[in-house]
């Protein structure tokens, strides 16, 4: 019971000794939230933004199987689909046909997807969430309903109108904020695609172990075709949002460099007066370890708040106000999301790294002047 | 009860600056009591203190506290006596600025680990004992030379220490805030209280409260003997 009172009576005096300084203190956990608001900014997006790409490849297929000529993609035959079934372990292959479509009116790009749901649903579609919100004509842009009509241009400058039936809404509004989904007929009445081609093939494998097996065979049938598997994707979505969190941090490091130096020289230096004190702390009957409690507790005090509402902050600007300042550096080419929200998703150990590498750094400067103070003979307050 | 024996004390021993400031001192200083240590300025007074209040280490010669050598004893033993033993009113009071009065009385006994309640019981009993009770919530720096004076005092005695140690306890204080002093000062040897007092000001060690004065200069004892 001593020892919690004993730590309850110094961090009682250590805040109000925070209060003697409030301009001071108040300056440095203002910066330092800042600080801890950016760096963890940075990684509440990159690790969301990641794990909504996985959450969008989940449900993609484990192959696709794509036709190149001259080193573009170009579309393939169905022809193909019968050979690639007929490889060992292979347990369906479907063609699938989407592309993007430019909407002048808007002055968006949506991603068409022909739906199977929609093939006898010619003339109507369903669209996205952002597709809903920016279609939307008239004065300004008010949102698309169900049973609007939405014009396309097809490939021969003719409009063809079709009917909105339904709104998307998933988990996850970068699967579907751009979406169109449209019947087969349609979607090859706009692009003006064969009725023997598709964009491109989905592979489904009984073992996965067997994907760059399966994906040899195909190459070595169709010299002309290129695989992709699930995997590689998910492995460039990593590499991309790890690279512009990085590039952020770079961006950033220094702002964090100037905090680096402002924190070392208020935590490492000691006023004339914040000696004098330690000294009659001492001459009044506080041992090296008491004071060095307290100033334990001050480095605590100042790196804690700071950090909680650095996190805090972090965390309404990342997942309730679609990330104002990094939008147009980590979100990419894509106009289409006003109001993109990512999902939460936070990673424990990355908020474990972010605290290691600025609350114990801090709280340790803080110590460690204060210990050199401290050694010092108390009878240097009988002179003062 | 304190006992001094052949204590020296150099200041930057070794180096051109080298300071001797006490030499070769033996001294006995009994309990209940008040002892004032008088002389000029330089005379060695504040150092003799401190050495007596475990504040400082004699670079030669013994101290016992009631027949235990503290000389040799480590920094934690020494904070301990000093917490428990000592009481002390420092020249420039020493107070620390920016909280209040009850908050400086309290600052003591904040590493015994007493409950936040008692302790701020016990401070207040102090100031109200020393008319300061309407000031407990000021901030010090508010505060005039005499109230700032007997919040010092007030927190020499949070801690309940046999031993009441001051510096120059009147010199930033008038006649009548130092006669004030003298009567505080006989209230606390009335409550069995030793006092040990370094003084210059004739309004201290020549008042009744002083039964033992110990004349100093450059570093020795001149003469010691009690009062008539």
């Amino acid at each position: 019971m001593g020892y919690i009172n004993k730590q309850r009576n110094i961090l009682d005096f250590t805040l109000s000794s925070l209060g003697r300084r409030k301009g001071k203190n108040l300056a440095l956990v203002a910066v330092y939230t800042f600080v801890i608001f950016l760096l963890a900014s940075v990684l509440f997006f990159t690790h969301s933004i990641k794990k909504e790409a996985s959450l969008i490849l989940q449900d993609a297929p484990e192959m696709t199987v794509q036709r190149l000529v001259a080193g573009r993609q170009d579309l393939i035959p169905k022809r193909y689909i019968d050979s690639i079934r007929k490889i060992r372990g292979v347990q369906s292959v479907a063609p699938r046909l989407w592309g993007y479509y430019y909407d002048a009116l808007s002055g968006t790009n949506f991603t068409l997807m022909a739906n199977k749901d929609l093939k006898d649903r010619v003339g109507e579609i369903i669209i996205g969430s952002g597709v809903s919100w920016r279609s939307g004509t008239g004065k300004g842009k008010k949102a698309t309903r169900k049973n609007d009509i939405i014009p396309f241009k097809t490939y021969d400058g003719s409009v063809l109108t079709l009917k909105v039936k339904g709104i998307l809404s998933f988990s996850s509004e970068l699967v579907t904020a751009d979406l169109i989904l449209v019947s087969e007929t349609d979607f090859r009445k706009i692009f003006a695609i064969p009725h023997d081609h598709a964009t491109d093939l989905m592979l489904q494998v009984r073992n996965p172990k067997e994907l760059a097996t399966i994906a040899a065979k195909i190459t070595q049938r169709h010299p002309d075709t290129r695989p992709i598997l699930r995997e590689e994707i998910l492995r460039t979505y990593n590499a991309v949002f790890d690279w512009r969190g990085g590039m952020i941090i770079v961006v950033l490091s220094g702002a964090v460099f100037a905090f680096i130096i402002l924190a070392w020289d208020k935590a490492t230096g000691l006023s004339g007066e914040e000696k004098r004190e330690i000294g009659i702390l001492k001459a009044i009957g506080w041992e090296t370890s008491d004071i060095l409690l307290m100033k334990f507790w001050e480095g605590a005090a100042v790196s804690l708040s700071a950090f909680f509402m650095g996190t805090f902050l972090a965390y309404l600007h990342i997942f309730l106000s679609s990330s104002i300042l990094f939008e147009p550096v980590l979100k990419g080419w894509s106009v289409i999301y006003p109001h993109f929200r990512l999902t939460p998703y936070i990673d424990a150990y990355q908020i474990a790294t972010l605290f290691f590498l600025t609350v114990i750094p801090y709280t340790v400067a803080t110590i460690v002047p204060s210990w050199r103070s401290a050694t010092v003979d108390p009878d240097s307050v009988m002179r003062m | 009860m304190i006992h001094l024996q052949d204590i020296r004390k150099v200041f930057n021993a070794g180096k051109p600056n080298e300071f001797v400031a006490i030499k070769g001192v033996n001294l006995t200083i009994d309990s209940h009591g008040a002892t004032a240590l008088k002389g000029p300025s330089g005379s060695g007074k504040t150092t003799l203190l401190s050495m007596l209040g475990c504040m400082a280490r004699p670079t030669s010669g013994r101290i016992t506290l009631k027949d235990r050598e503290i000389t040799s004893l480590p920094e934690r033993f020494l904070t301990e006596i000093r917490r428990e033993t000592f009481g002390f009113m420092f020249q420039q009071f020493n107070l620390i600025k920016g909280i209040t009065a009850l908050e400086n009385v309290m600052i003591p006994a904040y590493p015994k680990g007493e409950k936040h309640v008692s302790l701020k019981k016990r401070a207040m009993d102090l100031l109200g004992l020393l008319n300061l009770a309407d000031k407990a919530l000021s901030k010090v720096e508010w505060l005039s030379g005499g109230e700032a004076q007997r919040v010092a005092i007030a927190r020499a005695l949070i801690n309940n220490p046999p031993i009441i140690i001051a510096d120059e306890p009147t010199a930033h204080l008038d006649t009548r805030l130092s006669m004030e002093l003298i009567q505080i000062m006989r209230r606390f040897k009335k409550d069995g209280k030793t006092l040990l007092i370094a003084s210059h000001d004739p309004i201290v060690y020549e008042s009744d409260v002083i039964d033992r004065i110990v004349d100093m200069r450059d570093g020795k004892v001149v003469s010691s003997g009690d009062v008539p």
